[in-house]
């Protein structure tokens, strides 16, 4: 294989790695949510993009990168955890087209609003990561600072979130909670509190995505920011089962890497496409995902 | 001790339980017999809070547990295995148990240790899901699970559903055990009467959500009228 052939598909499994590792969190995102409550949240893009500009904006506009990324987080908890509360808890048991039409209405007003207070004007956030890409024997490697930052943060995220699940007494309660709510109650466990937890830190890593995402030079943030992301994390949740934290992360690392071979090699129009046959494909073959255990599960 | 005094309970327009009044005592078996239907069930969903009564009171240690949440009943020391276990199948053993210790100001590895000791094949498999195990299996997963956050009331709902003659037998030996050893209330709900007549020291019988008999378990297994009129054949 000649050299330049190498660092092409180099580049593009670093490239493809970087976004791969967004759209997990987005599906990290998404599982979290339908694990715990049972809904699909279509403003799972939208809820931390509010938390975002309240953090970066309103709150800390002058008390650099770190702190604006803790009150950023901070507020993501505040607004998952005030949505669950005011907005989500009257549709648990109703029928599954209500919280389907109510979320896509939130996502819709969340961004009109955003818009409306502080403009559709891109604002960039300076952050100490270098958007430019390191060299590797004179050629581009597809892999800056800002990328390392990216993938280091997810990876820290996906593991904490596997940490607490795995090997707290809150988790073993939020698990209990989605599977068993009535029996969880009987052994003393509040069930009400642990669903609020469930979109709490389900857009608290929503959060931390779109604060990645806004903080990359070449993007900033604006009120639309997320809708793109969200469409691929949406198709890696569905692909690697809504049900399956892992298979969300091991999905979106795999269609961010295959994309950017479709986009690399074929052409960047067929990305969205690519993205859509491989939904198509998995549930077509898969219908519960590639990494969900049961068939049926309650709604 | 636990009091319900007057209970009424319904669904929608069908009433399950109708002016029902019962005591358990402290330290002894209280059987709540019936077929199919009378409203057993729902008797002890009412105790534990997830179903409210439409009117009677239910008095438990000095507290109020009409209206009052399943998890904060719980937490007052009542231990509810249901009809069906209600064991997590996707959960291992250790996982379901942790979960029932969650609340218990016991050491978790002493619980642990205390349960592996009396059911020892729960032990054995204390990695393993619980999906995996017998049904006689499970039932005991769920009596630990209970036991374990060291209950002052436990409602037993069908424990010997299910389970082989010889097991259910064992089962009733512990749950006797149980209540002698450490003076735990049981309210035993049982449709297998003769079973829980057994080991019960007391019993009631529930016919279509009303209390036809509450009496010592020794009368009613004497009275042959009762038994036949509402409890089929008990030997």
């Amino acid at each position: 294989m000649d050299a330049f052939l190498t660092s092409r598909i180099i580049s593009d499994i670093l490239g493809g790695l970087t976004n791969g590792v967004i759209y997990g969190l987005v599906a990290l995102s998404l599982v979290l949510v339908w694990r715990s409550t049972g809904i699909l949240n279509f403003a799972q893009g939208a809820m931390p993009m509010i938390a975002t500009y309240l953090g970066m904006v309103v709150f800390a506009h002058r008390l650099g990168y770190w702190p604006l990324v803790v009150i950023s987080i901070v507020a993501g908890f505040g607004v998952g955890g005030v949505t669950e509360r005011v907005l989500v808890r009257h549709l648990y048991g109703k029928p599954e087209i209500n919280p389907i039409v109510v979320m896509v209405g939130f996502l819709i007003v969340l961004e009109g609003v955003a818009a409306a207070i502080w403009s559709t004007t891109p604002r960039g956030i300076p952050n100490p990561f270098s958007p430019i890409d390191w060299q590797l024997g004179g050629k581009p490697l597809a892999l800056s600072p800002f990328s390392v930052y990216e993938i280091v943060t997810a990876l820290v995220v996906m593991t904490g979130v596997a940490v607490l699940f795995r090997f707290t007494r809150l988790g073993l309660q939020l698990r209990a909670s989605a599977l068993a709510p009535e029996v969880s109650r009987l052994l003393g466990v509040r069930v009400s509190r642990m669903l609020t937890l469930g979109w709490v830190l389900s857009t608290g890593v929503g959060t931390i995505c779109t604060v990645l995402v806004a903080s990359n030079f070449f993007t900033g943030l604006t009120p639309q920011v997320m809708d793109g992301i969200f469409a691929f994390g949406f198709i890696a949740a569905a692909v690697g089962g809504l049900d399956s934290p892992v298979g969300a992360i091991v999905a979106g690392v795999s269609i961010g890497i295959v994309l950017q071979f479709v986009g690399d090699f074929v052409n960047s129009n067929a990305i969205i496409i690519t993205a859509l046959i491989i939904l198509i494909v998995s549930l077509m073959v898969r219908p519960n995902g590639l990494f969900t255990k049961s068939t049926a599960r309650r709604v | 001790m636990i009091a319900v005094d007057e209970l009424s309970v319904s669904y929608g327009a069908v009433h399950a339980l109708r002016d029902v009044s019962l005591r358990a005592e402290t330290g002894l078996i209280t059987a709540v017999l019936g077929a199919n239907g009378a409203g057993k069930t729902t008797l002890l969903r009412t105790i534990s809070g997830l179903k409210a009564p439409a009117s009677g009171t239910i008095t438990f240690n000095e507290h109020s547990l009409v209206r009052e949440r399943p998890e904060n009943i719980a937490r007052l020391g009542v231990g509810h295995v249901p009809e069906g276990r209600g064991v997590i199948s996707e959960f291992t053993v250790e996982e379901n148990l942790r979960l029932g210790a969650m609340m218990a100001k016991v050491n978790l590895s002493d619980g642990l240790e205390e349960q592996y000791q009396r059911f020892p094949v729960l032990g054995e498999r204390r990695k393993q899901h619980a999906a995996k195990l017998s049904g006689g299996e499970r039932q005991m997963l769920a009596m630990a699970r209970a036991l374990i956050a060291r209950p002052t009331l436990l409602l037993l709902d069908e424990p010997s559903l299910g389970l082989a003659p010889q097991v259910t037998s064992q089962l009733m030996h512990t749950i006797q055990d149980l209540c002698a050893s450490k003076n735990l209330t049981v309210i035993l709900v049982e449709q297998n009467a003769s079973t829980a007549l057994r080991i019960a020291d007391h019993a009631v019988i529930l016919y279509l959500g009303r209390v036809v008999a509450n009496d010592a378990a020794a009368t009613i297994v004497a009275d042959e009228d009762l038994r036949q009129h509402y409890l089929g054949k008990v030997e």
